[in-house]
């Protein structure tokens, strides 16, 4: 079997990463047929298919099998095959270009072991490969190719292969990445895949399988220290067995250990395998195994054994490099299930210290108070409980964690720094109950929603169907009325500038408290001034409440005709000086969160644009409503 | 066999955090090659138990051999099986002689596994399919959300980053978990010599003869091979250019055949 050699070596991943049409599919799909890695059905079916669609054969096409893709010609999700070359066993994976399929894209560069960034030379750099290289360098790969594939488009030209490889060494630096090889290519025509082209005689270096045959494969990290998560602890028979996988390290029968964060201390007394007669003395980074201690204590998943002369960091708060694909924007103070190795907690982010714009690289400016899909941030954050863990430089495995909303993964990232523990009373508060446990009491999670527009223009009308609707929902939801307020806490205040600002900051307070206690709370306030507003909104978000502000728009001609309050009747009369949209001005938000038009749309649409809204960002478990038993017909409702 | 370790570590792995997260697992088993693997991996990720009932679906259409296998297995390692048929297509009728291979494979497979679910309520349904045996099997996660009706989201799968695996158990539906899904044709069979792990016999050539993947017998074809050794299968396939579902009349049936099948919740 001496021929069979590369079955048993350890596999090589490499990453495809890259904008959108630069021909990823297409190249991967060359090194198959290159390589002779295709079946002969496969082949066929692909030939078959082209001319059946009247299409120029497209080496795509051998990777990409969801009808939706070969349609489009765009690659949804994540591909992997593998394949030989030399004495070396490869797996490809194919990521999607997409911005839309980036989560898909992560999914694959995460097991990689080298990227190659394809390239269209006769577009450049684009948006998604810049995207995808601050990614690689997040993800921590170590090696990387620049393909330069359509090379044939720029007539082979050195000039052209000099500027981009230039561009390509600049970006990569920027990064902090490392450039193993800059390689012209074609993957259409086949040139410089795995023979040298005619028409690149100028190209000193190798074709690209060369390349890659000649890079590093990851090593298991057995010489760093002992890091073994308990995944779980077994008790089949009289045995009490500690199963996880060593991520680095090894261990030995006779060890002496320590479990973390919990601090506890035991020895190995026996490693256990199946068959029994397989069961070895030592285990090392890798390899999934289960312990038997000397002494049964009791600890639980999640915990990290070590050996106590090298332990992990342990720590709530954590300086982080993270990338968001949630749906919702990371926002700060809101609970995410947190996942490091085994260990699972809450992390609430405190601090959103830098956001990379993507297509520049460079830091948004002013820093945005939250994270949206797609983008790269530096975060600090708070778990809920201790957890142990490496500097990612350090451990990868121990170093990099996931955000998960709603049950499904939003986010990752890895710790760049543990910061020692310091009380911010802002978020902590005052109350031993948090705020998840507060939301999982109600099954939602509470929120401030600031609705701002003139008298008349449907504020009053909205928020109190809101609160009703949401109510039947399961989502306890109270409106902070204006008139209510001006009747009761802002008894002694009038209309004037100062007053009107005071006024605006008692219910951006009380809201804020009733938020904190839990409830989704809907503001209808008048509220016409940016400023007053932005005022609001930071004392309910320092605090880590959600709050989103929403225009109630509608012209000044409809709202003076609805007038249900007869505010613009007694104002024009002489009665209310200063009347908002008459003598005072009204400033219309420059950047709401949602935008009602009540002239246009009927005050259902507008509800049902409220819900969508606001529902699934508080909603934390749909059973709510059921086990309630209010829900009869919701669509009654609106 | 650096990559039989890592891919036996990682099986392993998913195993341990599928029964961590679910709180009715079981797992399916069609007796073929990919199926005994499994299940030898399951042993060592519990360390000689199988902790959840083992789920044959039943078309009615097995080769005798593979049923024989059944008990046999059954004895041998000792584990609950619970044997699925869809009783009701079958006195509706279905079968190979009067309808085409996808809509007995849709019904006496899908369907008698979506019975088996609305009669258990498994969250958690571990399978043995691989990356390299389909295109659109190269597409999946390791754990794979189902809907109620158990189609597969596939154009909006959700992340799955290294190996922090995060369950997303949709409403009603279940989560498919799929250790085997790096592993390739080759690696199966590496495996099965390195661990010598029991499989049927109908995977070794007879008459000039052999099943390279075994499905119900009036759809599934054998191909020519004098591999009658796990040494001579290795090295056949080390040298083959044809696809190992090649003989599997359902999946050629129509183009995206697979695809089809797969999203109403075929394997």
């Amino acid at each position: 079997m001496n021929n069979l050699l590369p079955l048993g070596t350890k596999t090589f991943n490499i990453v495809f990463a890259g904008h959108v049409d630069h021909g990823k599919s297409t190249l991967i799909g060359r090194i198959l047929w290159d390589t002779d890695s295709v079946p002969k059905e496969k082949k066929e079916a692909a030939i078959a298919y082209c001319q059946k669609n009247r299409i120029e054969f497209e080496y795509a096409f051998l990777l990409d099998s969801l009808l939706e893709e070969r349609t489009q010609n765009i690659t949804i999700d994540v591909t992997e095959v593998t394949f030989f070359y030399g004495e070396r066993r490869f797996r490809i994976i194919d990521a999607p270009g997409h911005l839309e399929f980036l989560k898909n894209m992560i999914s694959g560069a995460t097991k990689a072991d080298c990227a190659v960034l394809v390239i269209d030379s006769s577009v450049g750099i684009g948006e998604q490969t810049k995207r995808h290289a601050m990614l690689l360098a997040l993800l921590g790969i170590k090696q990387i190719v620049v393909a330069l594939n359509k090379f044939d488009l720029v007539h082979y030209s050195l000039q052209a292969y000099k500027i981009l490889h230039n561009e390509c060494i600049q970006l990569l630096e920027k990064l902090e990445l490392p450039c193993n090889f800059v390689i012209p290519l074609s993957a259409k025509s086949g040139e410089n895949i795995i023979e040298r082209s005619k028409h690149l005689s100028w190209y000193e270096g190798k074709p690209l399988l060369e390349a890659l045959v000649g890079l590093e494969i990851s090593a298991s990290p057995e010489n760093s220290p002992l890091r073994f998560p308990i995944q779980d602890v077994f008790r089949f028979d009289e045995r009490r067995l500690l199963a996880g996988r060593i991520e680095s390290g090894k261990l030995q029968c006779g060890d002496l250990i320590a479990f973390y964060p919990s601090a506890k201390k035991s020895k190995v007394k026996a490693i256990h395998h199946w068959p029994a007669e397989s069961s070895p003395q030592v285990v090392f980074a890798g390899k999934s195994t289960a312990i038997q201690l000397e002494e049964e204590i009791f600890v639980e998943r999640g915990e990290i054994i070590a050996h106590e002369n090298s332990p992990p960091i342990v720590a709530t708060d954590f300086f982080a490099r993270i990338f968001w694909l949630g749906d919702h924007p990371l926002a700060i103070g809101a609970p995410y299930t947190f996942r490091l190795a085994t260990q699972q907690s809450i992390a609430r982010v405190l601090q959103i210290q830098r956001v990379i714009d993507a297509t520049t690289l460079e830091d948004l400016q002013p820093v945005p108070m939250e994270v949206k899909k797609n983008e790269t941030a530096e975060v600090i954050f708070r778990t809920s409980a201790p957890i142990a863990c490496d500097l990612f430089e350090n451990v990868q495995t121990t170093g990099r964690f996931v955000f998960a909303d709603q049950n499904r993964i939003a986010g990752g990232g890895i710790i760049l720094k543990a910061l020692p523990s310091k009380p911010v009373h802002e978020i902590k508060g005052r109350s031993r109950i948090s705020a998840a446990q507060r939301a999982k009491f109600l099954g939602h999670r509470s929120g401030v929603f600031w609705m701002t527009g003139l008298s008349g223009s449907g504020k009053t009308t909205l928020s109190n169907r809101l609160e009703q609707i949401l109510f039947h929902r399961g989502i306890l939801a109270y409106v902070i009325d204006g008139d209510e307020l001006r009747g009761g806490l802002s008894k002694d205040l009038g209309f004037d500038a100062q007053d009107r600002k005071e006024n605006i900051r008692r219910a951006a307070e009380t809201a804020k408290t009733l938020a904190k206690s839990g409830l989704v709370v809907i503001v209808a306030l008048i509220s016409p001034f940016e400023e007053d507003r932005k005022n609001a909104r930071s004392i309910c978000e320092k605090d880590g409440i959600l709050f989103k502000e929403i225009y109630v728009d509608a012209p000044i001609e409809i709202c003076k005709s609805r007038d249900p309050k007869f505010l613009y009747l007694k104002a024009s009369k002489g009665e209310i000086p200063k009347m908002t949209g008459l003598d005072s001005p009204y400033e219309p938000p420059s950047n709401c969160d949602l935008h009602l038009l009540t002239a246009q749309e009927s005050i259902e649409t507008c509800l049902e644009k409220l819900l969508d809204f606001i529902v699934p960002l508080v909603r934390i478990s749909p059973d709510k409503e059921r086990e309630l038993g209010l829900l009869e017909d919701p669509a009654a409702e609106i | 066999m650096q990559n039989l370790d890592n891919l036996e570590s990682q099986s392993i792995f998913i195993f341990r955090e599928a029964r961590y997260a679910f709180k009715n697992l079981a797992m399916l088993w069609s007796m073929g090659k990919d199926s005994n693997v499994l299940l030898w991996l399951a042993k060592k990720a519990f360390c000689g138990h199988i902790p959840f009932p083992i789920i044959h679906i039943d078309t009615t259409y097995e080769f005798p051999q593979m049923l024989e296998f059944r008990s046999w297995a059954k004895e041998y390692y000792g584990f609950e099986l619970i044997v699925k048929i869809n009783q009701e297509a079958i006195e509706r009728g279905i079968s190979y002689k009067t309808h085409d291979p996808v809509t007995v494979t849709h019904e006496l497979k899908t369907v008698a596994l979506k019975q088996a679910l609305e009669e258990y309520k498994w969250d958690g349904l571990i399978t043995g399919i691989r990356r390299d045996e389909d295109g659109v099997r190269a597409k999946e996660r390791y754990f794979s959300p189902r809907n109620q009706s158990m189609e597969w989201e596939y154009k909006n799968q959700p992340p799955e980053f290294w190996t922090l695996f995060l369950a997303t158990l949709p409403n009603n539906g279940h989560v498919r978990i799929q250790p085997l899904l790096d592993w390739t044709e080759l690696d199966i069979w590496l495996y099965i010599k390195r661990e010598n792990i029991p499989i049927p016999s109908l995977y070794f050539s007879k008459d000039g003869k052999r099943y390279r993947s075994l499905g119900c017998w009036p759809i599934t074809h054998p191909v020519a091979s004098h591999a009658s050794t796990i040494d001579e299968i290795i090295e056949e396939l080390y040298h083959t250019k044809t696809s190992e579902r090649a003989g599997r009349a359902q999946d050629h049936a129509e183009p995206n055949a697979m695809q089809k099948l797969r999203a109403k919740g075929f394997l």
